[in-house]
């Protein structure tokens, strides 16, 4: 616990555009149109980037074939790594105060795992089933998966910091484990892994158009996040408000379910950035989620980019799955976060 | 007026309320006293409708809180539990701002705002407002989330042990503004306090429970007695008149 009386400006991480003590709107407004810019250069740089010549020049020649790749690849693509970016950020946003810990995501407590679980059964017993059904299939698993995780920790004796997140992977471990043993029996192991790895090479148009789902779910968790700031203050608070805090947990269930079905069956998991991002976002901003919830959007979807760029280029002109990038910036990304952290005696 | 009919509450097979009846009339300070376990807190949460009752009826000025709308009680009473431990960075500000949620639904108007600064200002917390709520210390966060119950703007005030992880001069002063809350604003405020002291010097009738069960009522008078206090807590408590107010010395 925090004892200092000692007024430090430690709130605000170096380089960051605005001190957390910024209170009035107009003082937030700027700041997050900047961010947003930031996001349409990197969705402009993420147009150019790839296997296949476009460049400016070829677009105002009016070079068809360059149009072409434009709009049935690039365009999708970026528009797809914004969308699930913003998302899968928010749905973790949302977790984190559901479970009223910053420690976990849809990723590490079931919710991922038990989608996946829920497309291969679609996949074994109804093959035929148009993406839309899978999806839906897979949104009831992510719920079940989701409530199950929540209803354990509700009954932790303590409400161990750590503990939370241990039982999420422990919870996902063993759904992953059943997901395995079916996958493998019937053969379906590598369809598993286009679920697992998120990997945005094969967005093209007409392929993708099922994720503006999440940008409505996004919008929803933005109009809801007042309720969502309660309810991450407990059950009593949410209560003495006059709020219902069952009904808040359902929205936030439901949301968090269906971002991840949505964008699971479209370009499958991408781990960590439901962790970092809130973190991140609540580390200069605060959890106020009405301002927390248009910055974890702006930053979900920047670093996505980021991490789809460089999937693009790393191994030029092969592809790497941007799930690895992610990965591998997230959890640099998070054991920094930690020892600040922990170097602030916030732990 | 509060009235608690037959109130019960169990857990497994502990009955932590057994059907305890009472009537707290509007306005004035009324503390409930009584040893760990006593149920203080449980008769607490009925009323407040946070935990379920197994049986009775309570009602808050005649609306019943197991009928009544969630969010119409939310304007009638304001319930602060004793375990704050709250990890979200929400400024102070903020925090204080959510008080008005049952009134504004998250759009805070003109006089949202100014009910929000004057609870900033009784709970001398303007200094301090655009902090975290996480980086203060445990008195300064206890003052705000006071802060928070007191823009709610309720009728009824109910506080759980509000004098938790304050220092004297806290205590002191949060109990003044109870005082001032009951006396100047016309509130009703039902405070759980563990010291009889400050039971004794700032409220108008106590509520001393036991095993669940209310043992008695009356005013500081009535219960800062060596009999009763020993029916309560199973200790002999010498009682001092200081001034005007009656002081158990139970240290030695």
């Amino acid at each position: 616990m925090a004892t200092s009386l000692v007024t430090t400006t430690a709130t605000a991480v170096p380089g960051t555009p605005v001190p957390s003590t910024a209170a009035g709107r107009s003082r937030t407004a700027l700041p997050l149109t900047l961010g947003i810019i930031g996001v349409l250069l990197l969705a402009a740089a993420s147009m150019f980037v790839g296997v296949s010549d476009v460049t400016l020049p070829k677009l105002i020649a009016g070079d068809t074939n360059a149009w072409d790749i434009l709009l049935i690849s690039r365009v999708p693509r970026t528009i797809a790594v914004i969308l699930a970016g913003m998302a899968l950020a928010v749905a973790g946003l949302i977790m984190q105060q559901m479970a009223r810990n910053r420690f976990v995501e849809p990723s590490m407590v079931g919710t991922v795992e038990s989608a996946m679980l829920g497309i291969l059964a679609v996949t074994i017993f109804l093959p035929a089933t148009p993406v839309l059904g899978k999806m839906g299939v897979a949104a009831v698993a992510a719920l079940v998966g989701t409530w199950i995780f929540l209803t354990i920790i509700s009954r932790l004796p303590t409400r161990n910091t750590l503990l939370v997140p241990l039982v999420g992977i422990m919870l996902g471990g063993v759904i992953s484990a059943i997901t395995t043993f079916f996958a493998y029996r019937y053969d379906l192991l590598q369809t598993l892994n286009t679920w697992m790895i998120g990997d945005f090479s094969g967005v093209l148009r007409g392929r993708y158009e099922l994720l503006w789902i999440v940008a409505a779910l996004t919008l929803i968790g933005y109009l809801a996040a007042d309720r969502f700031t309660v309810a991450g203050m407990g059950a009593d608070f949410t209560t003495n408000l006059g709020l219902n805090y069952r009904t808040i947990m359902r929205l936030g269930m439901s949301i968090v379910a269906l971002i991840t079905a949505v964008v699971v069956v479209t370009v499958g998991a991408i781990p960590f950035l439901g962790l970092v991002v809130p973190n991140l976002v609540s580390l200069i901003f605060g959890d106020n989620l009405r301002k927390a919830v248009p910055w974890t959007a702006v930053f979900g979807a920047g670093i996505v980019l980021v991490c789809d760029i460089i999937s693009r280029t790393i191994r030029y002109p092969y592809e790497v799955p941007v799930s690895m990038v992610m990965g591998v910036i997230g959890a640099s990304f998070f054991l920094v976060m930690l020892i600040r952290q922990r170097a602030k005696n916030r732990l | 007026m509060i009235r608690v009919d037959q109130a019960r509450k169990s857990f497994g097979t502990l009955v932590a309320v057994n059907d305890v009846t009472v009537d707290i009339p509007a306005g004035g300070v009324t503390s409930i006293i009584g040893p760990n376990g006593s149920g203080k807190t449980t008769l607490l949460s009925l009323i407040s409708r946070l935990a379920p009752m197994d049986s009775g009826t309570i009602s808050v000025s005649g609306l019943d809180v197991t009928a009544t709308a969630s969010r119409d009680l939310a304007k009638k009473m304001a319930i602060l539990r004793q375990e704050n431990h709250l990890t979200m960075r929400l400024s102070v500000r903020d925090l204080v701002g959510f008080g008005r949620f049952p009134h504004s639904q998250g759009r805070l108007t003109s006089v949202d705002r100014e009910h929000i600064d004057r609870a900033l200002e009784q709970l001398d917390l303007t200094p301090m407002a655009e902090k975290f709520v996480d980086e203060l210390s445990g008195g300064q966060r206890q003052r705000a989330f006071i802060a928070m119950v007191l823009a709610q703007d309720t009728d009824y005030l109910l506080l759980d042990e509000p004098l938790n992880n304050l220092d004297m001069k806290h205590s002191v002063e949060t109990m003044k503004l109870i005082r001032r809350m009951a006396d100047e604003f016309g509130k009703t405020v039902v405070v759980v306090v563990h010291d009889i002291n400050f039971a004794s010097c700032y409220s108008d009738r106590i509520l001393a429970m036991r095993d669940g069960e209310l043992m008695c009522q009356g005013t500081p008078a009535d219960i800062m007695t060596p009999d009763v206090l020993r029916t309560i807590y199973d200790i002999d408590i010498r009682i001092e008149t200081i001034g005007d107010q009656r002081i158990g010395v139970y240290f030695t």
